[in-house]
């Protein structure tokens, strides 16, 4: 009887400790979130916010609704096919780096403060770098491949349709691949030593250690940099936007969004579309949480 | 005690100067010379009225511009008293902007009677014109000479010149010679190359006046494959990421023959730093096949006060001098931004600095517009989606006929228009 009275009064406290932090989230995430929902259901315009009725689900499912807009489903699959691809690569090179970066060496230090570089700068600006190093007239990239004799003429790295979307990976995964590293690095500096000395003295070749002490342990790590970064390349505006603008060709679900909120004033239609993203992130995470589950756990 | 009494009597002036002085923002924009011409005149209306300004530099993509506008002034934020618009904002922010009749004092019977009317919406003025834009072709008189070639009257022309002189100089050692460099971004420049290429080919001007939508017809067909025809043989591949200033820095280092841009690249390319100094000459772009006509798209610039200014009727004050003849002109002078008012271009000094203004006078008046009083507030939807289509013709995405059959169909189902 004490020992649940007892449990009972911690369990209240817990409450009342995390209710601030659910308050402040509710407020900063709950609070706007529910605001698009409901403006998705409206007409409203940005330049007249006064003035809009209630119209259900027409901006999802009318006949000039997202769901039914080519330009959507385009930027869609634009997004997912960003989101897999980049986040493969990086993970696999951050792994290597990490992988790197965790031998002893007298520079180590200095070796994970330089690694960092590409993530500590702002995105905006390192696409902007990008882009003038990538220019056909006076980039430095051009440059270097004609020198080599790789290319003959210069390539338009942000134009040329066939190759604006793999240029726009390699930013990202050179701008996000020390993150995966560092996590990574995080998880590969837990395992404990005495499995590798254990494994060294059974002489097992260096690849089983990896694949069978190594890798099993660090995957839960990997899995949660993973998800964070399939979170962030889903919601991908930034890099895209600087570095090819609102061309079709490279348009994420973000700047759909951005496009049909503030281009065209159409908070009502925008709202559905942002709204439609909120879903699609949702399940995304979702799923991968489920498939994952086991493996995030084993530890 | 003289002293004294003179502290004072500063103290008192410093502290009635302090009431009075207000503090306004403008925002002008920052292509080319434009911040250091802006910030010039403002600096001596300040002076001269006692009051500060500040000058804000919005994007210099005027899409990213117009987006910035609407957030601030969608929020009712006095954050900025003048705003500098385009040519085709008046409708599209008219429900923020202040009428300034009532401070100009007639000013307006000066300026060209169509721009007034432009920034006319519902009877009130809510723009001063401060330049007038519209779109040229300019091109290297030394190199044209060199290959005994006369300035090219059609499109095909331009195209043919445009390649033997490519062609040539690469061979003479300048492997980065192009032929023609232009706007061919996804952004409203392209809208404004476009609707040239269209109008020059007799192909319409997307929506017509009278709200038909008239994008489907084999003279815009024509007109658009034809520019598509350039990307990589006498235009860079990159041409389809460039805006006036990629454009600009091609041409004026020498690089390019033939540049689409507006008329303020002249003033740059003559500056003394310039390496094409003296060399390039200007004219209007060509004409679409024998049949066709020479059209420069309409641009150019407003002087607007926002209604949420705390101080409009100085803001109006500024907008009023910025906008005024003595302005105008040295900002003709020295940049090479058109005047607004017709007895402007019969000023000598201004056509010394310039003489293509008079030459071109014609080509200013009867400049193309794009379809926005039709279109009112849905503009730039309509913009878009015909950048993008032309876009993807440019970029090899789709032909002409496809592309220009969807945006048909999607106009339609946007509309009425009217």
């Amino acid at each position: 009887m004490d020992d649940s009275l007892i449990a009972r009064a911690r369990r209240r406290q817990a409450y009342w400790l995390v209710l601030p932090v659910i308050i402040v989230l509710a407020a900063i995430a709950g609070w706007p979130l529910l605001r698009t929902i409901w403006f998705s259901l409206t007409n409203a315009q940005l330049s007249d916010m006064g003035n809009s009725q209630f119209i259900g689900l027409a901006n999802y499912i009318g006949e000039a609704g997202v769901l039914r807009d080519g330009e959507w489903w385009n930027s869609v699959r634009n997004t997912l096919f960003f989101a897999v691809i980049s986040v493969i690569l990086e993970t696999l090179l951050g792994l290597g780096v990490a992988l790197l970066l965790n031998t002893p060496s007298r520079i180590q230090a200095l070796l994970r403060a330089a690694v960092l570089v590409p993530w500590a700068i702002p995105t905006v600006v390192s696409a902007k770098m990008w882009s003038w190093m990538l220019n056909d007239q006076f980039g430095v990239v051009n440059a270097m491949l004609q020198n080599l004799h790789i290319i003959s003429s210069p390539l338009a790295f942000t134009a040329d349709p066939h190759l604006s979307f793999p240029t726009i990976i390699m930013v990202d995964v050179w701008k996000t691949t020390p993150f995966m590293a560092l996590l990574i690095l995080a998880a590969l500096q837990l395992v404990p030593e005495d499995c590798y000395e254990a494994a060294h003295m059974d002489g097992v070749p260096r690849w089983r250690i990896f694949r069978y002490i190594t890798l099993p342990l660090i995957m839960p790590g990997i899995l949660v940099a993973m998800i964070f970064r399939t979170l962030d390349a889903l919601r991908v505006f930034d890099l895209i936007y600087v570095m090819t603008s609102n061309s079709h060709v490279t348009k994420s679900m973000s700047v759909y969004v951005r496009e049909q909120l503030i281009d065209f004033q159409q908070v009502g239609y925008g709202s559905a579309s942002a709204t439609l993203l909120f879903l699609i992130i949702a399940i995304s995470t979702l799923i991968y949480m489920a498939g994952t589950r086991s493996r995030m756990e084993a530890n | 005690m003289k002293t004294k009494l003179s502290l004072i009597a500063m103290a008192t002036l410093l502290a009635a100067g302090g009431a009075n002085a207000a503090l306004l923002r403008i925002a002008c924009g920052s292509t080319g010379g434009e911040l250091e011409l802006c910030k010039q005149s403002v600096a001596e209306w300040a002076k001269k009225t006692g009051n500060e300004v500040q000058v804000v530099t919005p994007p210099n993509d005027s899409n990213e511009r117009l987006a910035l506008y609407q957030q601030i002034l969608g929020s009712g934020s006095d954050k900025i008293d003048v705003l500098q618009i385009d040519v085709v904002w008046p409708g599209l922010l008219a429900s923020h902007l202040v009428d300034l009749k009532p401070y100009t004092k007639g000013v307006e019977k000066e300026y060209f009677p169509s721009m007034i009317a432009n920034n006319t919406v519902g009877g009130k003025l809510l723009a001063l014109p401060w330049f007038t834009d519209a779109g040229l072709l300019y091109y290297r008189k030394d190199l044209l000479e060199k290959y005994k070639l006369q300035p090219p009257t059609t499109w095909d022309e331009m195209a043919a010149d445009a390649k033997k002189v490519q062609d040539g100089e690469r061979a003479a050692g300048n492997d980065k010679m192009w032929g023609y460099v232009w706007q061919g971004r996804a952004y409203e420049g392209l809208t404004c190359d476009a609707v040239e290429w269209l109008a020059s080919y007799n192909g319409g001007s997307i929506i017509e006046p009278n709200g038909k939508v008239s994008i489907n017809n084999p003279q815009a067909i024509k007109a658009i494959d034809g520019a598509a025809k350039w990307v990589g043989t006498i235009s860079p591949k990159a041409v389809l990421n460039y805006g006036e200033e990629e454009a600009r820095g091609v041409f004026q280092s020498g690089n390019a023959v033939f540049m689409r841009n507006w008329p303020y690249a002249w003033a740059l390319a003559q500056k003394d730093e310039s390496p094409v100094k003296g060399k390039v000459g200007i004219m209007a772009l060509p004409k679409g096949g024998a049949n066709g006509r020479n059209a420069a798209a309409l641009g150019g610039w407003q002087l607007a006060v926002s209604k949420y200014s705390k101080n409009a009727k100085l803001a109006a004050d500024l907008a009023v001098y910025l906008t005024s003849a003595e302005v105008q002109k040295m900002r003709a002078v020295s940049g090479a931004y058109n005047p607004t008012m017709p007895a402007l271009y019969k000023d000598a000094d201004v056509l010394k600095a310039n003489p293509f203004m008079g030459d071109l006078l014609s080509t200013f008046t009867s400049a193309v517009a794009r379809p926005s009083s039709v279109t009112a507030s849905k503009y730039n939807q309509v913009s878009n989606q015909f950048w993008n289509a032309t876009h993807d013709v440019l970029s090899g995405n789709a032909t002409a006929t496809d592309a220009l059959g969807r945006l048909d169909a999607s106009l339609k189902r946007m509309g009425p228009w009217k």
